[in-house]
């Protein structure tokens, strides 16, 4: 067979290739997050650290459009929780909902990502830009970081839905789709309370 | 190119990804070896000419190219390249039992992006400015504002900067490698308490690159901002470069410090944690005796691999810290000579009444030991923050760091490579040019670096391209003579390990599966291995990686796949 894995009959033939045990990948991929984490956590302490050295007026917090922030995170955590249910189908064997809910989820991602380049595009009608002030560097910063793994994800997900697998059973890639999720959700969430404890 | 040349250029097979890492850190040591030639030549002739600068005569920029060119190729494309990335990926499969790596086609495009990385390196000597000038940490402001700080500061740093974001991505994403195989891909009854020290020390050190290069393609992300977006992360304000007013605002140049050295300390441990490894492999094999306390080596191997992220303030005592964060700094930087002091005591254990042969690669392990011995105790005092206020940024570092970081790791590479040379190649390396090569290079190294020491001590300056000029140090200036013929030999000796090296590979005897009658699972392939390794045949391993010279057994090893029931006795200890 070939083609979409999503189709039920591919649900139940595909298998991964062998001398490559399945459990290398989630292995694999909590090892990408520890990477992802380092990187975050430096850029992390080097706000606190830059922060701390802010002291002209020019330097001043900039206003962030909390608001749009707020249903961004909505957003984000409804993706993983769609995510989620999606996955609880697939377990159930319910493909038709496992679809519905992985586009949902998907769909989720995409709304976030949107929603956060509005809020770029309302602090550039402030006139704030890149290079404005620290906190505006770090701003986007973090939110493009963040931005660049999340589209990392997209793809993921829409590789697993629509490509056929070669190396990974349904339920690996699945599970280490959602492991990269979550991670991501979380790692937003972390950035958004740091913003809002600095206000 | 052929279908079948390219297939194997973009193989998956990390035997043949092993020795591609293996050749591309030939070629960066070859590169950073010439690199630094020319520096030596120069400290110790200032006036002389040199046929292929313009002018003649080295510039004091075009010095400081060659020393920030010779440390990033040395610190990350030999240093961080060879122990790990050649002889890691080539071994741990095999040492683990396992058909491949855990990730085949990242494995590949771990290589290919290192590469790539090398060559964009190289690419800012060719670039308006040539190459950068700011060293192999790159401290800003001087790397952070481009051009007006210096030739090299501008496209020249630019390139430095994104081959060492790139190099970052492929450490990390070859450590996630690493550390899943030796997770999860080994053979039945390869316990962790039974995986060879060489594996543990990939292991160990694919952690510390895990976190820490992480962190340094952070800071990395950020110095390229501050050059090429106007952000201000590392530039302070009100900064004034020949006579220009910057339009940086408050940055801090000790936030780069302090996240260069979280990566920065941690290399030094990539660089020697897999050295070790071999060396206690090496010494074990060649002493006809266990390693001395195996799971005192894997404490101390993890114990040098978590202190190793706690001293990084060590290299910043003159930075204006807090004397009590410099006193913290400083006793932790002074623990890590305990499990250092352990595994030597150790590897001593592991000689005591060994029936020892004095082959090629055990000189060299035996080299390793003693350099690192030498070049680590001048590390106990630079952790004094009143002993480093006087020798900070002195030959006195220079010398040790060379020593504990440099020569002691390529003396692990030396070793590596006599030892598995057999296995890669299927043939011997020659053993009267290998013992003339170890003696002389032996030798060499510390003709250069000992003498170092006195120049650092008398207040001889790192970094400065003419001593000539200073008073206090015209004296010594036959020193920097003696240093630099010292090092044209020691190099001249290396041309008997190329032509040793090469010339093996094409006609030397043909290599039997275990040549060195050892115990660790590689040597139950032949040699070279077969493209799937242990091919159909079910690996099991039924004990420890060390059994030499068990009393009872018919032969002085046993070979960690050998079932018990052929031992004669019915077993020997798991």
């Amino acid at each position: 067979m070939s083609g979409n894995w999503m189709s039920s009959t591919a649900l139940t033939t595909e298998s991964a290739e062998p001398g490559i045990p399945q459990r290398v990948y989630p292995t694999g991929m909590i090892l990408t997050l520890g990477a992802i984490l380092m990187f975050f956590m430096a850029l992390f302490s080097a706000w606190v650290v830059r922060k701390g050295l802010s002291t002209s007026p020019l330097e001043a917090p900039i206003s962030l459009p909390w608001r749009l922030l707020s249903l961004n995170t909505a957003l984000l955590f409804a993706s993983s929780g769609a995510l989620e249910a999606s996955r609880r189908f697939l377990r159930a064997g319910d493909t038709a909902k496992f679809r519905i809910w992985w586009c949902a989820a998907t769909i989720l991602g995409v709304a976030f990502l949107v929603g956060q380049f509005e809020a770029w595009r309302e602090l550039e009608g402030q006139g704030i830009y890149f290079a404005s002030n620290p906190d505006a560097s770090f701003f986007f910063l973090f939110t493009g970081a963040h931005a660049l793994h999340l589209i990392g994800g997209i793809a993921g997900l829409l590789i697993i839905a629509l490509k056929p697998l070669r190396q990974l059973t349904r339920n690996t890639a699945t599970r280490i789709a959602a492991i990269y999720w979550h991670f991501l959700t979380l790692i937003w969430a972390s950035i958004f309370l740091l913003l809002i404890f600095a206000k | 190119m052929s279908a079948r040349g390219a297939a194997r250029l973009f193989s998956t097979d990390h035997k043949v990804i092993g020795l591609q890492y293996l050749f591309l850190s030939l070629i960066a040591v070859t590169t950073g070896m010439i690199l630094s030639l020319l520096m030596r030549y120069h400290l110790a002739w200032p006036a002389g000419r040199l046929p292929f600068i313009t002018g003649g005569i080295m510039t004091p920029e075009q010095y400081l190219a060659l020393v920030t060119m010779h440390g990033t190729i040395m610190v990350f494309f030999v240093l961080t390249t060879a122990p790990q990335n050649a002889f890691g990926t080539y071994f741990l499969p095999l040492q683990i039992g396992a058909r491949e790596m855990a990730f085949p086609v990242l494995n590949m495009l771990g290589f290919w992006l290192t590469s790539a990385a090398f060559i964009v390196l190289l690419a800012a000597f060719f670039v308006q400015g040539g190459a950068p000038i700011s060293g192999w940490t790159a401290y800003p402001p001087l790397s952070g504002l481009g051009d007006i700080t210096g030739p090299g500061e501008g496209m020249g740093q630019t390139l430095w900067i994104v081959s060492i974001l790139i190099f970052c991505v492929a450490s990390v994403i070859s450590s996630i490698n690493f550390i899943a195989t030796t997770i999860e891909m080994r053979a039945s009854g390869m316990k962790m308490m039974r995986m060879p020290l060489t594996v543990w020390a990939w292991f160990i050190t694919s952690i510390l690159i895990l976190l820490s290069f992480s962190v340094l393609l952070a800071a990395g992300v950020l110095l390229l901002l501050d050059r090429s977006f106007g952000t201000s992360f590392f530039v302070p304000a009100g900064l004034v470069v020949t006579g220009q007013l910057q339009s940086h605002s408050g940055g801090s140049p000790l936030l780069w410090q302090h996240l260069f050295w979280f990566f920065g300390h941690p290399e030094v441990y990539i660089a020697i944690l897999p050295g070790m490894g071999v060396t206690s492999q090496l010494l074990s094999n060649f002493s006809r005796k266990p390693v001395f306390g195996y799971p005192a080596m894997v404490v101390t191997l993890s114990a040098i691999g978590v202190l190793g992220f706690s001293v990084w303030g060590h290299h910043m005592f003159v930075s204006g810290m807090s004397p009590y964060s410099g006193f913290t700094f400083s006793v932790l930087t002074m623990s890590i000579a305990v499990p250092s002091a352990a595994k030597t005591f150790n590897w001593i254990g592991t000689l005591w009444g060994g029936k020892i042969q004095f082959r090629t690669p055990m000189l060299f392990a035996l080299g390793f030991v003693s350099i690192f011995i030498t070049g680590g105790l001048s590390g106990i005092f630079l952790a004094q923050p009143a002993v480093d206020n006087m020798l900070h940024a002195t030959y006195f570092v220079v010398a040790h760091l060379h020593l504990v970081m440099g020569v002691a790791a390529i003396f692990g590479v030396f070793a590596a490579t006599y030892y598995w040379f057999p296995k890669m190649f299927g043939r011997v390396m020659n053993e009267t040019l290998g013992k003339l090569h170890f003696w002389l290079t032996f030798a060499g190294a510390y003709a250069i670096f000992v003498p170092m020491h006195f120049l650092g001590i008398a207040g001889g300056i790192r970094r400065y391209a003419d001593d000539s000029g200073a008073a206090y140090l015209v004296g010594l200036q036959p020193l920097h003579a003696f240093m630099t013929v010292a090092a044209f030999c020691t190099a001249a000796v290396q041309l008997i390990f190329f032509w040793n090296f090469f010339a093996s590979m094409k006609s030397g005897a043909p290599a039997t599966p275990n040549p060195w009658d050892a115990t660790t699972l590689e040597w139950a392939v032949p040699s070279p291995p077969p493209p799937d390794n242990f091919g159909s045949t079910k690996i099991t391993v039924y004990r420890g990686p060390y059994e030499y010279s068990v009393p009872g057994a018919p032969a002085d090893f046993i070979p960690q796949n050998l079932p018990p029931t052929t031992t004669g006795d019915g077993g020997f200890p798991a």
